[in-house]
């Protein structure tokens, strides 16, 4: 299997300066994802989740440790990488998909979603029927597709918010709870979508509340709880 | 973890902007303290700290208003060579007047206050060598229509606008010859909130349509935040912490910025 | 030899009234003015029997060119016979013993204020302008050391938005005298406050034009055969005042810059503004066998 991510004693905590103490977020992890892999991240509250995540998307900058990712230029220590390297792969190979969408004024819901596509040399027209395509296959009604989703609801704005971040194909996804506040059709629809990607090869990380969404989907079980990390689970541990 | 300003990297895009150790010293005072910056091509570069720490001083630097004691400037562009501090004044006004964009907080720096709003549109195109009315007219207005400026005060003096709109007349200036470089001087500070909130959504639109490369300094970390791709720290002349912007707010690791996230979120 | 011989006798006051430094100090800046056309040169100004505003730049140059063989010409907003042409024109005849005439075609030095004569003027003829301000700049920029670096930078961009204001606010260009114009491609200069009409007659003229202001202390030129372009956007053409078909009522010609005179019933009449052109033209149809120069303007049209 192409080898897309090689994680190697990944540490993370935060240094509060003014408690003057530290807080230990998970520390030596190590896991490797393959092209068209899905890990499901697993822990009790406070496992570091989501913080896990975050690292590896590097907005939370690593302690310690190796986060090799084969990047179309080539191996990069993403805990080591510049910011504008991490900004590049940021927009051509590495999404990230949280619970809430980042609305901007006076952009409709269809140019949100088409924008990724846009920015990676797909004509406007086009970029524009794929985006529709998207928002129709996650249940936005067609009156919306025109409006600025920061009036929406908090569904509504999570659908767009889905729409975007799966539209383009990207090598590995990251996914923090996406199926939150979703209604049971667009959970279909997502969880179809994911299938799709999976099918292409992109590899996921993603935390779930109710894994049983995504039971489907699932090869591998990393369990973040302090005394079983580094322990690969596989697909049949019992969710 | 530390990440130096040249850390190995594998994309190729070179630098547009690059200051490199510059230290300024005003009498005993030291206002800048071997500061670097780099902004890549159509990225948002946000410079925070409280009044002081040397982001305004580095800034005019940037805009060649100010010459450092020591460092370099360079500009990736065409026909633009070497070190920018090293230019004479005729050289570095007209790169200015055509290359670099500047808004600054107090828009009797950047406004002829009494003159119309397109004419000091006009202005930087004639600087340029424009000398077709209509076409002035027309790429005055399109800058303006640009900045989201109303259109039926297109000839109304800046002094009979609000501070919201001479802001808008101030970056429709700015970006009327295509600028390689926008500099965003507390852009906003001083205004209502509202109308902050308004500045702030046509610049966030202006960024994403044109990708134009920004450099904003501000002390409000919340416009940093609503703009900046990356952010730099600066604290006393120096800078304290620099990273990707989620990174410096969600995670930062100098205790001055712990400190300035706490205090603002 | 006695130190007598070696001295000139006596004299109540030099030659042309200024004295010898005075003179060579507006020569050297003269020379200076012609070589970079259109750059306005200082120099000191000195005191003249005259209030500073009334002419004392040109009466400076004036009585610095003169010498004895040298006729002189002295207008005042075209006329020959105002009370202010015809005092200057007496003090220089006086100070410097040279004969006078209003007759532009005889004449070898013409001081003028705000026109330039009708008649095309020749290689061997000086003008010279009394300017009141001399700094195109001021309007646009009140500090004059930031005015110098702008020429120095040919940052001529205030200029032109001065223009487009008043193209936005008025629908045409209102700048009706001393209208800024680049000389030589390079110096922007204002050409004294004459007429619109009167700036085409500056441009690649035969003679050399020599302006002076005497309250701001600047000289400046236009050598012979220099391009004088009026400032004016691509698609909105120079135009001149709209005298080219209006008649003169006492002389009866037609195509020049006239005067207006109102009239009781709210009317007006028009009299040519050239008062020698005007006379001699009165003179030439009452019979009398008057030269007439070949005019700039042919036709009421300035021929390209």
């Amino acid at each position: 299997m192409t080898p897309i991510l090689d994680i190697e004693g990944l540490s993370k905590g935060f240094t509060l300066h003014h408690l003057g103490n530290q807080i230990e977020a998970f520390d030596n992890i190590s896991f490797k994802v393959g092209a068209g892999e899905f890990v499901l991240l697993k822990g009790a509250n406070g496992a570091g989740k989501s913080t896990l995540l975050r690292t590896l998307y590097r907005s939370y900058l690593p302690r310690g440790g190796v986060i090799r990712f084969y990047s179309d230029h080539g191996p990069i220590d993403l805990a080591r990488a510049a910011d504008i390297d991490i900004a590049h792969l940021r927009r051509t190979e590495i999404g990230f998909v949280t619970q809430f969408l980042q609305t901007r004024p006076r952009v409709s819901a269809e140019a949100i979603v088409s924008e990724p596509l846009r920015l990676h040399g797909v004509p406007a027209d086009e970029a524009l029927t794929r985006a529709r395509v998207a928002l129709s296959t996650f249940g936005v009604k067609q009156d919306l597709w025109k409006a600025y989703p920061t009036t929406f609801s908090g569904g509504e704005q999570q659908k767009v918010n889905l729409a975007r971040a799966l539209i383009l194909p990207q090598k590995l996804l990251l996914l923090d709870e996406p199926t939150a506040s979703l209604d049971a059709n667009a959970r279909a629809a997502l969880v179809s979508r994911l299938e799709e990607l999976k099918e292409a090869g992109t590899a996921m990380i993603g935390v779930f509340h109710h894994p049983g969404d995504v039971e489907k989907l699932i090869d591998r079980v990393v369990d973040l709880t302090p005394d079983l990390i580094n322990s690969e689970d596989r697909t049949d541990v019992d969710l | 973890m530390t990440l130096t300003l040249d850390a190995p990297r594998i994309v190729t895009t070179h630098p547009l902007l690059q200051v490199r150790n510059v230290s300024k010293s005003y009498g005993s005072v030291k206002a800048l303290r071997d500061v670097s910056a780099l902004a890549y091509p159509g990225e948002v570069l946000g410079i925070v700290g409280e009044s002081g720490s040397g982001k305004s001083t580095l800034l005019r630097m940037m805009n060649l208003e100010e010459t450092p004691d020591t460092g370099s400037y360079t500009l990736d562009l065409p026909d633009v060579e070497g070190n920018l501090f090293d230019l004479d004044r005729f050289a570095r006004r007209m790169l200015c007047a055509t290359r670099i964009g500047i808004v600054y907080q107090n828009p009797h720096l950047g406004l002829l206050m009494k003159h119309s709003s397109s004419g000091n549109v006009a202005e930087r195109l004639l600087v340029a060598g424009e000398r077709s009315f209509a076409t002035l007219r027309t790429k005055a207005t399109a800058a303006l229509d640009a900045s989201e400026f109303p259109l039926d005060r297109l000839d109304a003096p800046p002094i009979e606008l609000s501070g919201g709109m001479q802001q808008r007349v101030q970056l429709a200036k700015a970006i009327a010859l295509e600028p390689a470089l926008l500099l965003l001087d507390e852009p906003t500070t001083g205004l209502d909130v509202s109308v902050q909130a308004l500045v702030l959504d046509t610049l966030k639109r202006l960024q994403q349509e044109r990708r134009i490369t920004m450099v904003i300094v501000s002390h409000d970390l919340g416009v940093i935040r609503t703009l900046a791709d990356r952010v730099m720290v600066m604290r006393g002349g120096t800078v304290v912490e620099a990273g990707l912007a989620d990174q410096i707010f969600q995670d930062p690791q100098h205790a001055y910025t712990q400190q300035l996230v706490h205090a603002k979120l | 030899m006695t130190l007598q011989a070696l001295t000139k006798p006596w004299e109540p006051m030099s030659y042309g009234f200024l004295d010898g430094s005075a003179k060579r100090e507006i020569r050297r800046k003269m020379i200076k003015a012609i070589a970079v056309p259109g750059c306005q040169m200082p120099y000191a100004s000195r005191e003249v029997p005259m209030a500073r505003g009334w002419g004392t730049g040109g009466l400076q140059v004036s009585l610095t060119l003169v010498n004895p063989a040298m006729r002189v010409k002295v207008i005042d907003q075209g006329a020959d016979d105002s009370v202010n042409a015809a005092s200057i024109r007496r003090f220089i005849a006086r100070v410097a013993g040279t004969p006078t005439t209003m007759n532009t075609l005889e004449a070898d030095l013409i001081q003028s204020r705000h026109r330039i004569p009708e008649e095309v003027l020749r290689e061997d003829q000086v003008l010279v302008l009394q300017v009141p301000n001399p700094e195109p700049l001021r309007p646009v920029q009140p500090n004059m050391s930031i005015a110098r670096q702008m020429h120095a930078d040919a940052d001529y961009g205030r200029m032109w938005l001065q223009l487009y204001e008043q193209i936005v606010r008025s629908g045409r260009v209102m700048q009706g005298a001393s209208y800024p114009s680049l000389v030589h491609g390079r110096h922007v200069m204002t050409p004294s406050p004459i007429p619109r009409w009167d700036v085409p007659k500056l441009h690649m003229a035969k003679h050399l034009t020599i302006l002076s202001a005497g309250r701001e202390k600047r000289i400046f030129a236009v050598p012979p055969f220099t391009r004088v372009e009026p400032l004016v956007f691509s698609d909105v053409p120079y135009k001149v005042e709209d005298h080219a078909e209006l008649t003169c009522h006492r002389s009866g010609t037609r195509g020049y810059l006239m005067n207006e005179i109102p009239q009781d019933d709210g009317s007006s009449l028009f009299e040519v503004s050239d008062s020698e052109w005007g006379v001699k033209a009165i003179r030439r149809r009452d019979g009398e066998d008057v030269a007439l120069g070949e005019t700039w303007y042919k036709n009421g049209k300035m021929p390209s």
